[in-house]
């Protein structure tokens, strides 16, 4: 009698031949990596596709220069400790234009740190398949999106017309200059990710557990006070407070959550009561109707 | 997931435990399809909002929608939870499937809601071809419907073998019993020679949850299950495991020397360390040595797990090839027969070269015959000439070369492919493999000992085929002629294909439809390569509209061989010029099809050699041509590799 796959099991084997496909098939891929519990899955999966290989491509992380300084320490730790390829973008005319979320707002912020500093990073380097953690599960226009999704030479999505998607067969052809966004967790569900981590013991940035924390209240959310680059307005204070993340990003337009989980499984344990989805912690999904939708069409990941 | 509320979980302990009865679950994949309208989006948004899988944020936001968007009045419309596109929240329709995730106590689900609408057929095909059965929609108001039948063939072909007929809005016909037995006798004889192992009939109102999640007060004479019911229990059998190993070979591991490893996923079967395996497309035998995973080697491994195999010895595999079990092996043949599915605006032709993806292969495939089309209604085969958008028909399709399949009927994995259009890269369709086709089986390659090199060094000069496309009148003859004659007087070997002659002899049954131009191109571009096999310096002059045809012909003959010669004349020139008279007459509209009127010509995008033919003299066209075979001639033997003359 031979052992059934469990559900993560399938999940993990969809995600590995995602990747291998991509490795066979397209001439300069790579993986982007951003840090969070997704990435980190994600970087779990490229090491066991290729072993005893290393994967064969880079990992580029797109700095919009907000992020917490625990997750550029925690993204350098694992690269030295894994040795892989690791690449840095920064956005060099967001730099000279001091593009901040706090004097420009979440949406010209986002626009310009992250996704024209992704497009300007892809087109740098050439790449022709780039590897992302996102999840069909996350948001409704994701709900939408294939696994293997094609973008035109501007990087932008056609949502109304994109390939037919059939069984396991991909296709992996672009012309010069289009390129594919491939998203091996594309069926995982936020619990499949924990339980994942979980099982296979893979470090994550240590935000996403519960410790006592700087955060100020501003606009109903609670935000960390990474550096002092975050100004504190009339009758804002610091407080120390027990909190966690539930997922991260710029560290002025991530809501922290006040929570006593401080392991994996008190992780897992408050999700399964949670009354609200993780992207609710994320200022850009609220700013305006569809717009997800709206920066994936321009290039977001 | 939320339901577990209940059963609040706090300590560690209890978490795994937890977690390890839901490992324990199994996944059920499905699909919502039927007709517009029908009311499928808003079955999935009321079956995630029973199961309790809407966060209050999101419950918030549907709320906002609704009043935005909502089309159900004062309540929510669910249906906005799953259309989660702009275009598709403001017109109200589904355009592309979309995934959602839930489970219950028993079991986990991932269901692909797809559209109705006949023009977004391919996205329905996607969601269908992952899913183990079907929820068939059906308004209770309307019946059974074209885009019924269609979904319901489609699921068929692409091995979808349980259905569920959920006659929905019952609410609207007073729940009456003879409105649900009229509709599910209905579909039963329509479905009949379709091959449904289990059709199950639920009436149901999606919108105020009756039979989906809560059974119905208001229909005491159903008995059967709920909704949820059906689909915690309904058995889909997992018999991957059982057949006969196949493992597609998708990638080549090799870091350094002292390791090679076939890196792909089982498509079904199992292997263990030792087990013999052979290479499909050879034929090689060999053995397993290791099975290698991340974390230490697995002495057994089962249909789908993706894993890394290293052989005993040293055989030639590359992506694309199977290793299977040696006692049950799949077809290896370059032609089958197929159902196919078609989903690109631009018509299926026969003739036409396409490219040909299996999971892991890839070659190039022309489609020889379309046997017949399946009219939706009926199930009628109807002859046809071409497979338009979101028909399904039953082709003969010849490969390149050959390829390692199984019958789709005996593996969804090695049976199935996707056609891509070699211009614009588009999925154009999607095959299940009927079976192979024995004609190429009992024609072998003659090898011959005279080689095409020796014959071509015999004729001191370089095989080339120089593929002279432009519009009627453009001047091809013209300049294909006097080519000749200079490349003749020179002491070559040459012969001229001339479109006009050509259709008097090989090609006198064709015509000047789409099918036949790619039939003409097809058969010409054989012959050149059959003169140029032969040595000769072959000089082609058709009108050769289409790309993908002129592509074709390139990729049919050796490296550098192909030589394309845009005879570029504007088309107000041609129609001046009218040296036969033809373009008054297609002007008149008393030709059909004429190229440039009613039938297009698709320019060359990067033909070796261009020529512009305003202002210039057929002797300097002709120079320009010489000139670069000149150039390649010598360019070749500045890097010699024996192989150029």
């Amino acid at each position: 009698m031979l052992a059934r796959l469990t559900h993560l099991d399938r999940l993990e084997a969809e995600a590995i031949h995602i990747f291998r496909e991509v490795a066979a098939t397209f001439t300069k891929p790579v993986m982007l990596y951003s840090v969070g519990k997704d990435s980190s899955v994600l970087l779990h999966l490229a090491m066991k596709a290729f072993y005893p290989a290393k994967p064969p491509f880079p990992f580029l992380h797109v700095d919009t220069t907000w992020k917490f300084r625990e997750m550029i320490e925690f993204r350098d730790a694992m690269a030295r400790e894994l040795g892989f390829d690791l690449l840095v973008h920064v956005n060099p005319d967001g730099v000279r234009d001091n593009i901040n979320p706090f004097d420009h707002g979440s949406n010209t912020h986002t626009h310009v740190m992250k996704t024209v500093g992704l497009r300007q990073a892809l087109d740098k380097y050439g790449f022709d398949a780039a590897f992302g953690g996102a999840r069909r599960d996350e948001e409704k226009s994701r709900a939408k999106e294939r696994i293997f999704s094609f973008r035109n030479a501007q990087h932008a999505w056609d949502p109304k017309n994109q390939r037919p998607e059939m069984w396991k067969i991909f296709n992996t052809r672009v012309a010069a200059g289009e390129s594919i966004r491939v998203f091996p967790l594309s069926n995982w569900t936020e619990l499949d990710i924990w339980q994942y981590i979980l099982q296979e013991n893979i470090p994550i940035v240590p935000l996403y557990f519960a410790k006592l924390r700087p955060v100020v209240e501003r606009d109903g959310m609670l935000i960390l006070r990474d550096d002092d680059r975050m100004k504190l307005q009339p009758g804002e204070v610091v407080e120390n407070k027990l909190v966690r993340f539930r997922t991260l990003g710029c560290y002025p337009l991530t809501g922290a959550i006040e929570s006593d989980a401080d392991s994996l499984e008190g992780i897992v344990s408050e999700m399964l009561t949670a009354r609200t989805s993780e992207r609710q912690g994320r200022l850009i999904d609220r700013d305006e109707a569809g717009s997800m939708e709206k920066k994936k069409r321009e290039g977001y990941f | 997931m939320r339901h577990a509320m209940a059963t609040k979980v706090e300590t560690a302990e209890s978490v795994r435990e937890y977690l390890a009865g839901q490992e324990q679950k199994s996944l059920l994949r499905f699909l919502t399809c039927g007709s517009v309208d029908d009311g499928k989006s808003t079955l999935i948004g009321r079956l995630l909002s029973d199961t309790k899988q809407i966060f209050e944020d999101q419950l918030a936001a549907l709320e906002r929608d609704s009043r935005k968007h909502g089309t159900t009045g004062e309540d929510v419309d669910f249906a906005l939870l799953v259309d989660g596109l702009e275009a598709e929240r403001e017109q109200g329709i589904t355009i592309d499937v979309a995934y959602r995730f839930f489970a219950t106590p028993k079991r986990k689900f991932i269901v692909a809601d797809t559209p109705g609408h006949e023009q977004y057929t391919r996205n329905m095909a996607t969601g269908a071809s992952t899913a183990d059965l079907a929820i068939v929609l059906v308004d209770a108001r309307q019946g059974v419907l074209r885009q019924t039948r269609r979904h319901s063939i489609i699921a068929s072909l692409l091995g979808i073998r349980n259905i569920v007929v959920a006659i929905n809005k019952i609410d609207l016909v007073g729940f009456d019993e003879g409105v649900f037995e009229r509709i599910t006798a209905e579909y039963a004889a329509f479905a009949e020679s379709l091959g449904f192992k289990s059709i199950v009939p639920i009436p149901m109102s999606a919108r105020f949850g009756d039979n989906v999640t809560r059974r119905s007060d208001k229909m005491g004479w159903y008995s059967g299950p709920t909704l949820i019911e059906h689909l915690e229990t309904v058995v889909v059998e997992e018999e991957a495991v059982e057949r006969p190993f196949r493992f597609p070979v998708q990638y080549v591991n090799r870091p350094n020397l002292d390791f090679r490893g076939f890196a792909g996923t089982i498509a079904s079967g199992s292997i263990s360390q030792g087990d013999e395996i052979v290479v499909a497309k050879s034929g090689k035998p060999s053995t397993v040595k290791r099975i290698v995973a991340h974390g230490g080697d697995l002495r057994t491994a089962v249909a789908g797990q993706a894993v890394t195999l290293v052989l005993d010895d040293e055989v030639e595999i590359s992506r694309g090839n199977i290793l299977v079990a040696p006692n049950a092996r799949p077809h290896v043949a370059d032609q089958f027969a197929a159902n196919v599915v078609w989903f690109d605006e631009a018509a299926l032709l026969p003739g036409r070269s396409y490219i040909l993806r299996t999971e892991t292969d890839q070659a190039s495939a022309t489609v020889t015959e379309l046997q017949y089309r399946v009219n939706v209604n009926d199930f009628a085969r109807e002859a046809a000439k071409a497979l338009e958008m979101n028909e399904v028909g039953v082709c003969n399709i010849s490969t390149q070369s050959p390829v390692a399949f199984d019958n789709f009927a005996d593996n969804r994995t090695t049976g199935a492919f996707i056609l891509i259009d070699r211009i614009t890269n588009a999925t154009v369709g999607a095959g299940m493999i009927l079976n192979p086709l024995r004609r190429a089986g009992n024609i072998h390659w003659q090898s011959l000992d005279v080689t095409r090199k020796a014959r071509a060094e015999h004729k001191n000069q370089r095989p080339s085929v120089l593929w002279f496309t432009g519009l009627s009148g453009s001047g091809k003859s013209t300049v294909a002629n006097l080519l000749e004659k200079k490349l003749h007087a020179a002491g070559r070997h040459t012969y001229v294909l001339d479109g006009d002659n050509v259709r008097h002899g090989l090609n006198r049954d064709l015509g000047f439809t789409d099918e036949d131009r790619v039939e003409n191109i097809r058969r010409v571009a054989e012959v050149a390569k059959l003169m140029a096999d032969a040595g000769l310096i072959v000089i082609v002059s058709f009108i050769s509209p289409f790309r993908a045809e002129r592509r074709m012909a390139r990729e049919l003959m050796g490296q550098g061989e192909f030589v394309e010669v845009f005879v570029d004349t504007p088309f107000e020139e041609c129609a001046r010029r009218d040296t036969k008279g033809l373009y008054a007459r297609a002007l008149a509209g008393a030709i059909k099809n004429f190229t440039g009127v009613d039938s297009p010509y698709e320019t060359p995008e990067n033909p070796e050699i261009h020529l512009q033919t305003l202002g210039k003299t057929p002797e300097e066209m002709v120079e320009t041509v010489e000139h670069w075979l000149n150039e390649r001639d010598i360019a070749e033997h500045q890097n010699d590799d024996g192989g150029g003359i």
